[in-house]
C-alpha cells in the first residue's frame, strides 16, 4: 500500500459512461430541496458535538474613501440578543500583506464604499441585523474618484489576468491602417457586470483553541476552491494548512465570484477567531454582494481594423481601457481573444487601467473573452457591413494559419466547421443581405453570427485517492467542487471508465479540503484538472493493486502533463447564431432563436453539458439585453444593487435556445478526450444578439446593454 | 413573544417567534427546513417559494406573525404520498435537468406546482390573449408564468421541458 502522491503520465481512457448521457447524481437532492448549502450545515454535528449558533450580520462603511475615527457599539451591544461586535478596534490580527482584499477589519482606512467596517454577532438573525444598524461608526471623509470615463488617467500593468503580457505588437499596424482599402474605428463598451450567483455568498466557521495547544478553524464555504481557501486563510490567520479545514459540498453558483475568497469569508473567519467554540454564520445580502464579492469591470475597447477590398485583415489594433480598484489590483485580460482569432500580419493590443477607489472587481465568467470577443466579434461585423461580404464567408476568410499570438500550430481549431454547420442549422442562407429588409407587423426582424472561443485550460496542483472498500465499491477522492457544472457526476464517469467499474462501484469524494487537493472550477478547467488527477490514480491504482483489490488497497497519485501540449496552441471555438426582433415604436427586442455549435473536444456528460452551454448562451443573452450595473460616482457605489434594479434574464426573456457539438475525442488536452465547457458558452452570444439587432434595424449599437432607449426613434 | 403554528410538510409545529421574524426565516432557521432558499430577501427572485395555504408564495415577504395556522409544502415535502417519494414535478425537473447549481431548485419546482393549479382553475397570464376562453398553457404561457423564478445557472430551457411534460400528462400535480 502506498499514499505517497506520485506524478505519472496517463493513457486516454476506454470511454463507457464517459460520452453518454447520466442524470445528474446530486439530482435528487437538489429537486427536493435537501442538499445543504453553506449556511444549511450543522457544525456541531460535523464535529460530533454541541456547538452555540450565532448569526452574523455585515455593517459596511458610509464613505468611499478615508478613515473610521470610532465606532460606538454600545447601542447595538444593548440590543437583546446582540452577543458582540467585532471592529478594527478588537479584531483578532491577521498576517500578512499579499492579501489586501481580505484584511478585513485591521485598520481604520476605508478604501471604498459598503467595505465592510464591523460584524456583528446575534444568537438570532433578526438581533444581528438590527444590531447592525445599531452601530454608529463616524467618518473623516477623503476626496476620492469612483468615474471611469474616456478621460480618467490611466496606467500600465505589470501584466493582465491571470499572467499575460500587458501589450502585444507586431508588424507596423500604422501603415497599414493608413494604406487599408476598407477600414473599421470604432469603441465598443461593456458595463459593470455582476456575477450573482443565486446562492449568495456565504459562510459558517468555528474556531476551536485545543486545551493542549494548536487550534482549528473548520469551515463550510460557497467557493469554488477548498483548497485555494484554505492556502490562503491558513497563513494569514497563523495556521498550518492542516489546522484549516473548508468543505463545500453543495455551491448554488459563483460565475468566478467565489473562485477566489473575498472579505466577507475572513470576517467570518475573523468573528469565529474572536468567539472560539461557537458557530458562526453568514450570508452577504443580495444588495451587499454588488461591493463585496466581486464584478467585472466595465470595458472600452478602441478597435482598428484595416482590410483589403477583399476583406483579408491587413491590421488589428485593440486598445482597451478598463478600471481596477486602489485597493487590489484586478486587470481584465479584455484583448486576449483579439490576440488569436483571426489572421492578419499587423498587430498591437494594450491594456490599460484607471485605479479608482472602488469596490475590488474580480473574475467573472469567461474574464477578459467575453468582453474583449464582444468588441472583436461586433467591430468584424462592422468590418462585414463595409466590405459588403457575409459575415460567415469573412470569418472563413481571416481563418489563421497558425496562431498569431504564439506562433504555435492550432490543436484541432474549428472554428469553420462550427460556423457552417451552425449556418445550416439556422438557415442562415435565407438571410437578406441588406440590413433593415425585414419587417413582420411591428417588429423589425434580423439575423446575426458571431465566433467565440476560449482557451483550454488545466491547473497544476491536482490529486487524487483511490481506495479499495468493502463490497468492491471504490472511494475515488479530490478536493474538487461541484457549483452547478455537473463535476460530483461527471468525475463518478471518468473515475468509472478509468477504472473499469460501473459507476455504481464508484464512491466519489469531493468539496473538502481534508481531500487530495484540487484546483479551482473556474477557467473552464474543472474537470480537465481534476479528471486528468482522477485517471492517473486510476491507472496507478490498477496496476499496483489489480482488478481484484484487497481492502484498503490504496493509491494517491497526480498527473503528468502530456509533452505533446507544449507544441500546441489549444483552444475550444463556436459560432453562435441568433434572430433579433425589435419592435419599431418602443425599442424592444427579443430573441426567439439563438444557436451555439462548438468544438469542446469530447462532452463527458450530453446532460450536463448541454445545461452549462445553454446556460453561458443565456449568460451571454442577458448581457446583451439586460445587465448594468450603475455606479454613482458622487458616492462610489452601485446603485442598481438587487435583482430589481440589476436586470438578469428572467424565464420570459429566453425564448428557443440551442446547443450542439462536434464530435470529437482530444486526447492530447486530456486522457479524458475533453477540453472544458464552462465559459464558452457567454462569449460571442452578446455580439450575435447585437449584430442580429442591427441586421434586423440596421441601428448600429456599439455599447452593451442593447436597452431600449439606445434604439428608440431611430427606427 | 407571540406564539404561532404552522403546519409544514405535514408537521405541526407552534412556537415563540420574534415578529420581526419571515416565515422564510422561520422555516430555515427555527425549523432546520432549508428546503425553501434566501437568493435576495426582497421579493425579487423567487429562491424562497411553497405553497402556502395551497397557493404558491414568496415566504421571505412574508412575515410569520401575519401566517399564523398556516399550512406550508416545501419542495422537500411535496413527495408525500407519490410513488418513489418523489413529486411527479421534481421527477420532471430531475428527467429534463432543469437546474444546475440546484439553489433556485426548490422554488421553481414549488412554483411550477403552484402554476400547474393556477392553469387548471384557469387563471389568465399577462401574456394570455382572450381572457374569456380556455387558457392555451403554450410556452409563451408557460414561460410567462414562471418568470418570477429567476435561475442564474440559466435552465429555463430545461425548466420549460419538464413543465410541459407536466402539461401533457394531464397537469396531475
Ligand atoms: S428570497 Fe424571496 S424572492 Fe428572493
Ligand atoms: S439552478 Fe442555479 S440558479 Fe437555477
Amino acid at each position: 500500500m502506498s499514499d505517497e502522491p506520485q506524478q505519472r503520465p496517463t493513457r486516454p481512457i476506454d470511454v463507457r459512461s464517459v460520452g453518454r448521457e447520466h442524470v445528474r447524481v446530486d439530482g435528487r437532492a437538489k429537486v427536493t430541496g435537501t442538499a445543504p448549502y453553506a449556511v444549511e450545515h450543522d457544525l456541531g454535528e460535523l464535529l460530533g458535538r454541541e456547538l452555540p449558533l450565532l448569526h452574523l450580520w455585515l455593517v459596511t462603511s458610509r464613505i468611499a474613501k478615508g478613515r473610521i475615527e470610532s465606532v460606538d457599539a454600545s447601542r447595538a451591544l444593548a440590543h437583546p440578543g446582540v452577543v458582540h461586535v467585532v471592529d478594527h478596534t478588537n479584531a483578532p490580527r491577521l498576517q500578512g500583506d499579499d492579501e489586501p482584499e481580505l484584511l478585513v477589519l485591521q485598520t481604520p482606512r476605508v478604501s471604498f464604499r459598503n467595505e465592510i467596517v464591523a460584524v456583528v454577532a446575534a444568537e438570532s438573525l433578526e438581533a444581528a441585523r438590527e444590531g447592525a444598524a445599531l452601530v454608529d461608526v463616524t467618518y473623516a471623509e477623503e476626496p476620492f474618484s469612483a468615474e471611469l470615463t474616456d478621460s480618467t488617467p490611466t496606467y500600465k500593468p505589470d501584466s493582465v489576468n491571470p499572467s499575460m503580457p500587458t501589450d502585444t505588437e507586431e508588424g507596423d499596424v500604422d501603415a497599414a491602417i493608413a494604406a487599408a482599402e476598407v477600414l473599421v474605428e470604432e469603441t465598443y463598451r461593456t458595463p459593470f457586470e455582476h456575477n450573482n450567483p443565486m446562492e449568495p455568498h456565504a459562510a459558517m466557521a468555528v474556531w476551536e483553541d485545543d486545551p493542549g495547544g494548536g487550534s482549528r478553524l473548520t469551515m463550510y464555504d460557497s467557493t469554488q476552491g477548498v483548497h485555494g481557501v484554505r492556502s490562503a486563510f491558513a497563513p494569514m490567520l497563523g495556521l498550518e494548512p492542516e489546522q484549516v479545514r473548508v468543505l463545500a459540498p453543495n455551491v448554488g453558483g459563483g460565475f468566478g465570484s467565489k473562485g477566489v475568497p473575498h472579505a466577507p469569508e475572513m470576517a467570518v473567519a475573523l468573528t469565529a477567531r474572536a468567539l472560539p467554540g461557537r458557530a458562526v454564520k453568514l450570508a452577504v445580502t443580495r444588495q451587499q454582494m454588488f461591493s463585496l464579492t466581486g464584478y467585472r469591470t466595465a470595458t472600452f475597447s478602441h478597435f482598428r481594423l484595416g482590410a483589403d477590398d477583399e476583406g483579408r485583415l491587413q491590421a488589428l489594433e485593440h486598445r482597451v481601457v478598463e478600471q481596477t480598484s486602489r485597493l487590489k489590483e484586478y486587470a481584465e485580460q479584455t484583448a486576449s481573444p483579439t490576440r488569436m482569432m483571426y489572421a492578419g500580419p499587423n498587430r498591437r493590443t494594450s491594456h490599460r487601467l484607471a485605479m479608482l477607489d472602488v469596490a475590488v472587481p474580480s473574475w467573472m465568467r469567461a474574464p477578459g473573452e467575453m468582453p474583449g470577443a464582444y468588441a472583436q466579434e461586433v467591430a468584424i461585423d462592422d468590418l462585414a457591413v463595409r466590405c459588403g461580404l457575409d459575415p460567415v464567408t469573412l470569418r472563413e476568410r481571416n481563418e489563421p494559419e497558425i496562431d498569431p499570438d504564439t506562433g504555435k500550430p492550432f490543436h484541432d481549431r474549428r472554428l469553420v466547421e462550427c460556423l457552417r454547420r451552425g449556418a445550416e442549422r439556422f438557415g442562415w442562407a435565407d438571410r437578406p443581405s441588406e440590413p433593415r429588409s425585414r419587417q413582420e407587423g411591428e417588429w423589425w426582424v434580423g439575423t446575426g453570427v458571431a465566433a467565440s472561443s476560449y482557451p483550454m485550460m488545466a491547473m497544476p496542483g491536482n490529486t487524487c485517492r483511490v481506495e479499495a472498500l468493502h463490497g468492491g465499491r471504490l472511494a475515488v477522492s479530490i478536493g474538487a467542487v461541484d457549483i452547478g457544472t455537473g463535476a460530483w457526476t461527471v468525475l463518478t464517469q471518468i473515475a468509472a471508465d478509468a477504472l473499469g467499474c460501473p459507476t455504481e462501484a464508484v464512491v466519489l469524494r469531493i468539496g473538502d479540503s481534508d481531500l487530495p487537493s484540487a484546483s479551482v472550477a473556474g477557467g473552464s478547467s474543472g474537470t480537465s484538472s481534476w479528471g486528468s488527477a482522477i485517471v492517473a490514480a486510476a491507472q496507478a491504482f490498477r496496476e499496483e493493486h489489480g482488478e481484484a483489490p484487497e481492502v484498503g488497497a490504496v493509491t494517491t497519485a497526480a498527473a503528468e502533463e502530456n509533452p505533446e501540449k507544449e507544441r500546441y496552441a489549444m483552444h475550444s471555438f463556436g459560432a453562435v447564431f441568433a434572430e433579433a426582433r425589435v419592435h419599431r415604436w418602443t425599442g424592444e427586442v427579443r430573441v426567439p432563436r439563438l444557436l451555439g455549435v462548438y468544438s469542446v473536444g469530447r462532452v463527458v456528460n450530453p446532460t450536463t453539458a448541454r445545461s452549462q452551454l445553454l446556460g453561458g448562451l443565456t449568460m451571454g443573452l442577458s448581457a446583451a439585453l439586460f445587465e448594468e450595473g450603475w455606479r454613482d460616482p458622487r458616492f462610489g457605489h452601485t446603485v442598481t444593487q438587487d435583482l430589481a434594479t440589476y436586470h438578469v434574464a428572467a424565464h420570459a426573456d429566453v425564448q428557443r435556445l440551442e446547443a450542439e457539438w462536434l464530435d470529437e475525442a482530444d486526447t492530447v488536452a486530456t486522457p479524458m478526450g475533453s477540453r472544458g465547457i464552462g465559459e464558452i458558452g457567454i462569449v460571442g452570444s452578446p455580439a450575435a444578439v447585437v449584430n442580429a439587432v442591427f441586421h434586423a434595424t440596421g441601428v448600429r449599437v456599439r455599447d452593451l446593454p442593447v436597452t431600449p432607449d439606445k434604439l428608440v426613434g431611430q427606427l | 413573544m407571540p406564539t404561532v403554528s404552522f403546519r409544514v410538510d405535514g408537521v405541526d409545529h407552534t412556537l415563540d417567534v420574534d415578529v420581526r421574524t419571515t416565515v422564510l426565516d422561520l422555516l430555515r432557521e427555527r425549523l432546520g427546513n432549508t428546503a425553501p432558499k434566501k437568493g435576495c430577501d426582497h421579493g425579487q427572485c423567487g429562491s424562497c417559494t411553497v405553497l402556502l395555504d395551497g397557493r404558491r408564495h414568496l415566504t421571505c415577504l412574508a412575515l410569520a406573525v401575519s401566517y399564523d395556522g398556516a399550512e406550508v409544502v416545501t419542495a422537500a415535502g411535496l413527495g408525500e404520498g407519490h410513488a418513489d417519494g418523489l413529486h411527479p414535478v421534481a421527477d420532471a425537473f430531475l428527467r429534463n435537468d432543469a437546474f444546475q447549481c440546484g439553489y433556485c431548485t426548490p422554488g421553481q419546482v414549488c412554483s411550477a406546482v403552484g402554476m400547474l393549479d393556477e392553469l387548471r382553475e384557469g387563471h389568465p397570464s399577462h401574456v394570455t390573449e382572450d381572457l374569456d376562453a380556455e387558457v392555451d398553457p403554450d410556452d409563451d404561457e408557460l414561460r410567462e408564468r414562471m418568470s418570477g423564478n429567476l435561475c442564474r445557472c440559466g435552465a429555463y430551457v430545461g425548466i420549460l421541458a419538464a413543465v410541459r411534460e407536466c402539461v401533457a400528462s394531464g397537469g396531475e400535480a
